[in-house]
């Protein structure tokens, strides 16, 4: 008996077409990948329930580490500027006009006054926050007041937008929380934001039934 | 479509003896070159930090306001939170009174004082409702997130952060040591 031949089909599938699709993708998330800003040390945050997205913008940004100690970082260089300017003839600081140029450039602060001139001389790829002191904010010599206050004359003068961010990391304790907003409240700073980790809201609760009733998620 | 044409331009005849060119395919096999692409893709995915931090807002009372423009807290609606070392959270409500007669500290956990907050708030009036919080110094940072992210869960509207008084510290104190916490 003589069968009727099936023409073999190729199991050869053309890849190219799957090969341009993955570079694509591939390219596309390199592009949109945008890198963190150095930090001073990690921090873990903790979480809430809180909805609103930290500003990115006009930050003025304390970082708590988990041993306590604070880290100041801005990244509005006409704002630090005028700041290093009122600091340095306030304070005696005896910064050089390159002192100066590092101040505006340096990406977060940890010294105390005293030691600011030799704390801007840190070449940047050694500047880490392990190995440097912190701000003094303990009760007796809180130095924050007086970062603060520089940074809200600063900020007045420049009309710059002002976006005061605490980030505390999850170990830290509350002394130093408490120094950090008592600098706030001196200054007059009644508004800030701590920057959480987003979390679902427990169901049952009284926020999660009004998420229910369809209220907007407004922080 | 990856293959390159490699027949020679025309037709046209060759002469007798001149061998014909062996083709060899230009055909590459792509497989690998996709999966190297989606290997760096998956890798890209699972880097990139896909959430956004997010910020909780903490209005701070003015000091310096006059006593007499400070809300006043009415005792039954008052639910004093401290917090102590190891997550324990600790509280009472209206005035503390501890003597041989009575008792309303009460120690709890973080996890346990939804609880509570919801027992009070249903007990209570809501405009008389005031939570007060006061962390002592062994308190975390993440505790004290923790507690005010539960008032927003909670939807309590007055909610004051104070510092804690002498005789609620060493109350904390004693009970941890009871506790055996180190």
């Amino acid at each position: 008996m003589a069968r009727p031949k099936i023409s073999r089909q190729s199991t050869n599938i053309d890849m190219t077409a799957m090969c341009d699709v993955a570079f694509l993708l591939l390219s596309f998330f390199i592009l949109t990948t945008k890198f963190k800003a150095p930090e001073a040390i990690p921090v873990i945050t903790p979480s809430s329930v809180s909805a609103k997205i930290a500003p990115e913008t006009d930050v003025t940004l304390i970082t708590i580490s988990k041993d306590g100690k604070a880290f100041l970082s801005m990244d509005n260089e006409e704002v630090k500027e005028k700041m290093v300017e009122d600091m340095n003839k306030e304070k005696n600081l005896g910064l050089s006009a390159a002192d100066v140029q590092a101040f505006k450039k340096v990406s977060f602060f940890g010294s105390s006054f005293g030691q600011l001139k030799q704390y801007l001389q840190i070449p940047k790829d050694q500047l880490k926050g392990a190995s440097v002191p912190g701000i003094p904010i303990d009760t007796a010599n809180n130095e924050l007041i007086d970062w603060m206050k520089y940074i809200v004359a600063a900020h007045s003068s420049t009309g710059a937008k002002f976006n005061l961010i605490l980030k505390g990391d999850n170990l830290s304790k509350y002394p130093q929380f408490k120094s950090v907003v008592s600098a706030f409240k001196k200054n007059a700073q009644f508004k800030f934001q701590m920057v959480t980790n987003p979390e679902g809201v427990p169901m049952g609760t009284d926020l999660w039934k009004r998420y229910q009733k369809g209220e907007s998620q407004g922080g | 479509m990856a293959e390159m044409d490699t027949s020679g331009g025309g037709h046209h005849k060759k002469g007798p003896g001149v061998k014909k060119a062996k083709k060899l395919s230009t055909r590459v096999d792509l497989t690998p070159m996709v999966d190297l692409g989606f290997l760096l893709i998956t890798f890209f995915i699972f880097t990139t930090t896909m959430s956004q931090p997010t910020a909780m807002n903490l209005p701070l009372p003015d000091d310096t306001a006059k006593p007499e423009e400070q809300n006043k807290a009415k005792e039954s609606g008052a639910l004093t939170l401290m917090i102590g070392k190891n997550n324990a959270v600790y509280y009472y409500e209206g005035q503390l009174a501890v003597d041989a007669s009575q008792n309303n500290f009460k120690s709890s956990t973080m996890k346990q004082i939804r609880d509570v907050i919801i027992d009070k708030k249903r007990r209570t009036p809501e405009k008389d409702l005031v939570i007060v919080i006061k962390p002592n110094e062994d308190a975390t940072y993440k505790d004290l997130v923790d507690i005010l992210d539960e008032m927003l869960i909670n939807d309590i509207k007055r909610y004051a952060l104070v510092d804690i008084v002498e005789v609620e510290n060493q109350l904390i104190k004693l009970t941890e040591q009871n506790a055996g916490v180190k």
